[in-house]
């Protein structure tokens, strides 16, 4: 059973639909003790990093989560999902995020860019699972450096600079881009990190 | 980098696909869910179901709909029409589409936008805007194409993006419905003035209408009547923009 983390952020049913469709049954977990009868989670998010993040520790789940990763549980995070994997970020100065991976997220430079990147960007993968091009809503960005020194794979876009797209380290996932919403090519990517 | 979008659009009234001209003279279209999925496996990047049912059994159609299309197609769905308040967006959303668009509501009462994008976050609040050529400029057009008023377009746009919205869907009302090309002075006014990106809308007749639009200044391109009438597939378009050196997502 796939677990989608529920902490309040947004709509879970495109992901649920998502999951529907490949055929693999996924329930919504809200309490730190639900996660026990998951065998792999995924993160959602749209909303606000410090908004997502409080939410995540006050519930307990960012401690659940944090345990869930150091025994090497496969997680998925999407979108905000894949920021709140990381240390911190520009929208909230201050809010710590799950911090799985070292690195801080940055804001795009809304002097020069349309703010938020939305649309369908092409993804440079390294080596993992293909995804031409994929769907993105965001106003902040994981930096390449940013992450863990070992990637089992990684990708980047770019929108005014190279981002991180999505990468994996270890069993834990994380894709900038909304696999959900990027055609049938986002749903083979969604069903290849599902079945790793 | 962002590739340029193509948005069909399904004009919705009790539960059926219609098109008119100039928002007169409607014609039955189809089922809108076999058409939003025809649209999607056929290489659409998004797709708006823009309702104009009247009345609250219009209101439970339309989530009917946007309920059975989202089990089946996995790109972004906007949904429009008569969307007056925070819980009107919240239904609809909550039902599974992924963005709301608003026009007529957010004139009459602006705070609509930071309503939503405060509920929501910008990025799901599309502002659709009709406007009219006049001789004196271009107003904003309320009430589905009815209703002329006094408010001018770069001012309503201005004004919008200091609300909090995502997007801007700008429908020029003299091209709409004639496949003779969108409004490119319209377009050139919009583009000019927004910071989110601007779909074109109203006036699409072959691709190369398309490529003017994006050199007018448009980021995404939604049409209606030339894949609903067989004149384009979204497949053909896609091609057709690509041997003209417009970045499309392959499908």
């Amino acid at each position: 059973m796939i677990g989608i983390v529920d902490y309040g952020a947004g709509n879970l049913r495109s992901l649920e639909h998502a999951l529907a469709a490949l055929g693999r049954p996924s329930r919504r977990v809200s309490q730190p003790g639900a996660l026990r009868r998951c065998s792999r989670l995924v993160l959602p998010g749209v909303g606000h990093f410090g908004a997502a993040a409080a939410a995540l520790h006050s519930s307990g789940l960012a401690a659940a989560l944090q345990t869930w990763v150091s025994s090497n549980r496969p997680l998925l995070g999407i979108c905000l999902g894949l920021q709140l994997l990381f240390e911190a970020s520009d929208e909230a100065s201050g809010t710590t995020g799950l911090g799985v991976w070292p690195g801080r997220c940055r804001s795009f430079d809304s002097d020069c860019l349309k703010v938020p990147h939305m649309g369908w960007s092409p993804v440079h993968m390294t080596t993992g699972p293909e995804i031409p091009a994929a769907y993105f809503v965001h106003s902040y960005f994981v930096p390449t450096a940013a992450g863990p020194t070992h990637w089992n794979w990684r990708g980047t876009a770019h929108y005014g600079v190279e981002f991180l797209a999505a990468g994996q380290s270890g069993a834990v996932t994380g894709c900038q881009f909304h696999p959900e919403k990027s055609g049938p090519r986002g749903l083979d990517f969604l069903k290849e990190v599902l079945s790793w | 980098m962002v590739m340029r979008r193509i948005i069909p659009c399904l004009d919705v009234m009790g539960g059926r696909v219609v098109k008119g001209i100039q928002f007169q003279g409607l014609r039955d279209g189809g089922d809108p869910v076999e058409l939003a999925r025809r649209y999607y496996a056929d290489g659409a990047d998004e797709l708006v179901f823009l309702d104009i049912t009247a009345g609250i059994e219009g209101r439970k159609t339309i989530r009917d709909l946007v309920e059975r299309t989202a089990r089946s197609v996995f790109v972004p769905l906007t949904v429009g029409g008569g969307i007056r308040c925070v819980d009107d967006a919240w239904r609809l959303l909550r039902s599974g589409c992924d963005k709301v668009a608003v026009n007529t509501a957010a004139v009459r009462r602006p705070q609509l936008l930071s309503e939503l994008a405060d509920r929501f976050g910008r990025q799901c609040v599309v502002l659709a805007v009709d406007a009219l050529r006049t001789e004196t400029g271009y107003r904003v057009v309320v009430d589905a194409g009815r209703s002329v008023t006094r408010l001018e377009l770069s001012e309503w746009l201005r004004r919008g993006q200091t609300l909090g919205i995502g997007e801007i869907l700008l429908t020029v009302i003299n091209a709409d419905g004639r496949q003779e090309g969108y409004d490119l002075a319209g377009l050139r006014l919009a583009s000019s003035i927004c910071r989110v990106p601007v779909i074109a809308s109203g006036g699409m007749g072959t691709a190369a209408h398309m490529v003017d639009a994006l050199a007018a200044g448009a980021d995404a391109l939604l049409a209606a009547s030339v894949f609903h009438y067989g004149r384009y597939t979204v497949r053909s378009l896609k091609a057709a923009l690509s041997r003209c050196g417009v970045e499309v997502r392959p499908c």
